[in-house]
């Protein structure tokens, strides 16, 4: 039976149904309601739920749990994301999974509390220092966010690296029917052979760690990294293409810019201007080769990048087409969003 | 069928919960809804919005250009959103706080005096639960019996207050019908 619920309470018990058992936050809004839900929820299911004294504090607590290798998590917004890149960087570092949530706000600095699509360089390309990224998911519904966490638990583990949900402002306030999914049996999910759970000793202690002094030891630990992103490339990229087969104009959205989009190509349609829509599910990996796809087909004449932002996913559009096809950008920031006769004005010039 | 449906007024006058029942009860009736709010700063003794997308399909933008109806529950909500209403739309106007005339002849207006009915169905707070009642006479997006319902059950914990928000719906209802 499907319920109405608000985008962050949907996004929270999912997370619990798919396995997480501890949570560390710092309140910030368009997110309060996930830590809210979860200081509820979490002690009904024998979880942990730490309210910290700062952002800081509580990526490091996440590092910690999850280097103990209970299936963690935080959430927070721009601002409060920036806080916690050198813990990012630092659980990167030492392989460990966790899930993290940022409902983005617009920047930079404090900012404001509205909606905005404005981190999206700093979740793709490493926020934090060195050579690392994530698996980074942009849902677009509620329903899709519902899905992505709910599964983001596995992949973290699998990967053991952090996953990131990339939403804004918007889907974390909407409300919209959610099926929310059966609990995950904790007793099924894969040992974790690596965890400072108390269970190794001697020879076999396990250590977690992400300092490497040896130069040849670090390089080998980048390689490491970087073969499992290959691997992710290859077998997580999800992405959705909608009215692409015919489309003279390729309008390249996530998240619920993407809906506002789709809404906007069913109108062009309907003046008789051949618009589809490229939603990239996976914006790291990013479904390059798709696009690249996209650009090679004649009936494709250029492409629009629709963004809440100043333009960031514009850079991997254009490396993707590469010179291909034209590539121009829409976006709206600060906090405010278009309309989908905004996106509709600006096709029709041709912008 | 899709309807779009922009909610505004002051904040404290039960705009996000209008809506809510909105979504509420199409939900019920098996359609797709969005409900977004406005949040913020604005929210306290500002005005306050939200935005329902009610469908029979899988809702692409919750974010509205044109809508099919405005609710506007104060005089700055109907200034804000009354050009945007889309040509033979609905603007439900909240008579009590508002005295002024719409000046558009493309859509339907419907004036509403919110706040004496709400007094006549035993409770002031009730007068965004009387618009829902005309909103519901008007558009038809759900009976009246279906919103009943949801109030019935959204209120299950304060049984006290659901026989003045039922005559309320009832009253809103009359009112356009």
């Amino acid at each position: 039976m499907k319920k109405l619920m608000k985008g962050n309470e949907a996004i929270a018990e999912a997370a619990i149904r798919g396995g997480c058992r501890a949570f560390f936050g710092y309140p910030i809004t368009p997110q309060n309601e996930i830590p809210e839900y979860l200081s509820k929820r979490l002690p009904e299911v024998g979880g942990v739920f730490i309210q910290s004294e700062s952002e800081v504090a509580a990526i490091n607590m996440v590092y910690g749990a999850a280097g103990s290798g209970a299936r963690a998590m935080t959430s927070s917004s721009s601002p409060g994301i920036s806080l916690k890149q050198e813990g990012i960087s630092y659980i990167c570092g030492a392989e460990l999974p966790c899930v993290i949530v940022n409902m983005v706000r617009g920047g930079p600095g404090l900012g404001g509390i509205q909606p905005a699509q404005s981190d999206y360089f700093q979740a793709v390309k490493g926020g934090g220092h060195g050579d690392y990224h994530m698996l980074v998911y942009g849902p677009g519904t509620v329903q899709e966010a519902v899905d992505l966490i709910y599964d983001a638990f596995d992949k973290a583990d699998q990967y053991r690296m952090p996953v990131m949900i990339l939403g804004d402002g918007m889907l974390g306030q909407i409300m919209e029917a959610v099926e929310i999914p059966e609990f995950k049996d904790p007793a099924t999910f894969p040992k974790k052979e690596w965890a400072t759970d108390g269970t190794g000793f001697g020879a076999n202690r396990r250590i977690i760690n992400s300092l490497y002094i040896e130069p040849d030891v670090l390089e080998e630990i980048n390689h490491r990294l970087f073969a499992r992103y290959a691997e992710l490339a290859e077998k997580e990229l999800k992405y959705e293409a909608y009215m692409c087969d015919d489309a003279e104009v390729v309008l390249v959205a996530y998240g619920t810019v993407a809906r506002i989009s789709k809404s906007a190509v069913h109108t062009l349609r309907e003046m008789g201007i051949k618009a589809g829509l490229f939603r990239p599910v996976t914006l790291y990996p990013f479904p390059e080769k798709q696009i690249a796809a996209l650009a090679a087909k004649e009936s494709v004449k250029r492409f629009v990048t629709i963004e809440l932002s100043m333009g960031q996913m514009i850079e991997d559009v254009r490396l993707a087409v590469n010179g291909a096809k034209p590539v121009s950008f829409f976006g709206r920031t600060g906090g405010n969003v278009m309309t989908p006769d905004d996106i509709v004005a600006v096709i029709k010039e041709g912008k | 069928m899709e309807e779009k449906i922009i909610v505004a007024g002051f904040g404290g006058q039960g705009v996000l919960s209008l809506g809510q029942f909105v979504a509420y009860a199409a939900i019920a009736d098996g359609k797709e809804v969005t409900w977004l709010p406005s949040y913020g700063p604005e929210m306290r003794g500002g005005t306050s919005n939200c935005s329902v997308v009610v469908s029979d399909q899988q809702v692409a933008s919750p974010i509205i250009s044109a809508p099919d109806c405005l609710i506007a529950m104060n005089k700055p909500s109907l200034y804000k959103f009354v050009d945007k209403v889309r040509p033979g739309g609905t603007v439900i106007v909240n008579r009590s706080l508002i005295p002024d005339h719409v000046e558009r002849n493309d859509v339907d207006v419907i004036y509403i005096d919110a706040g004496a009915l709400a007094l006549e169905a035993g409770n002031a707070k009730t007068a965004n639960i009387v618009v829902l009642g005309a909103y519901l006479a008007k558009s038809g997006i759900v009976s009246k019996e279906l919103a009943a319902k949801v109030i019935e059950d959204k209120f299950a914990r304060k049984p006290k207050v659901i026989p003045a928000n039922l005559k309320a719906l009832e009253l809103g209802f009359a009112a356009v019908r």
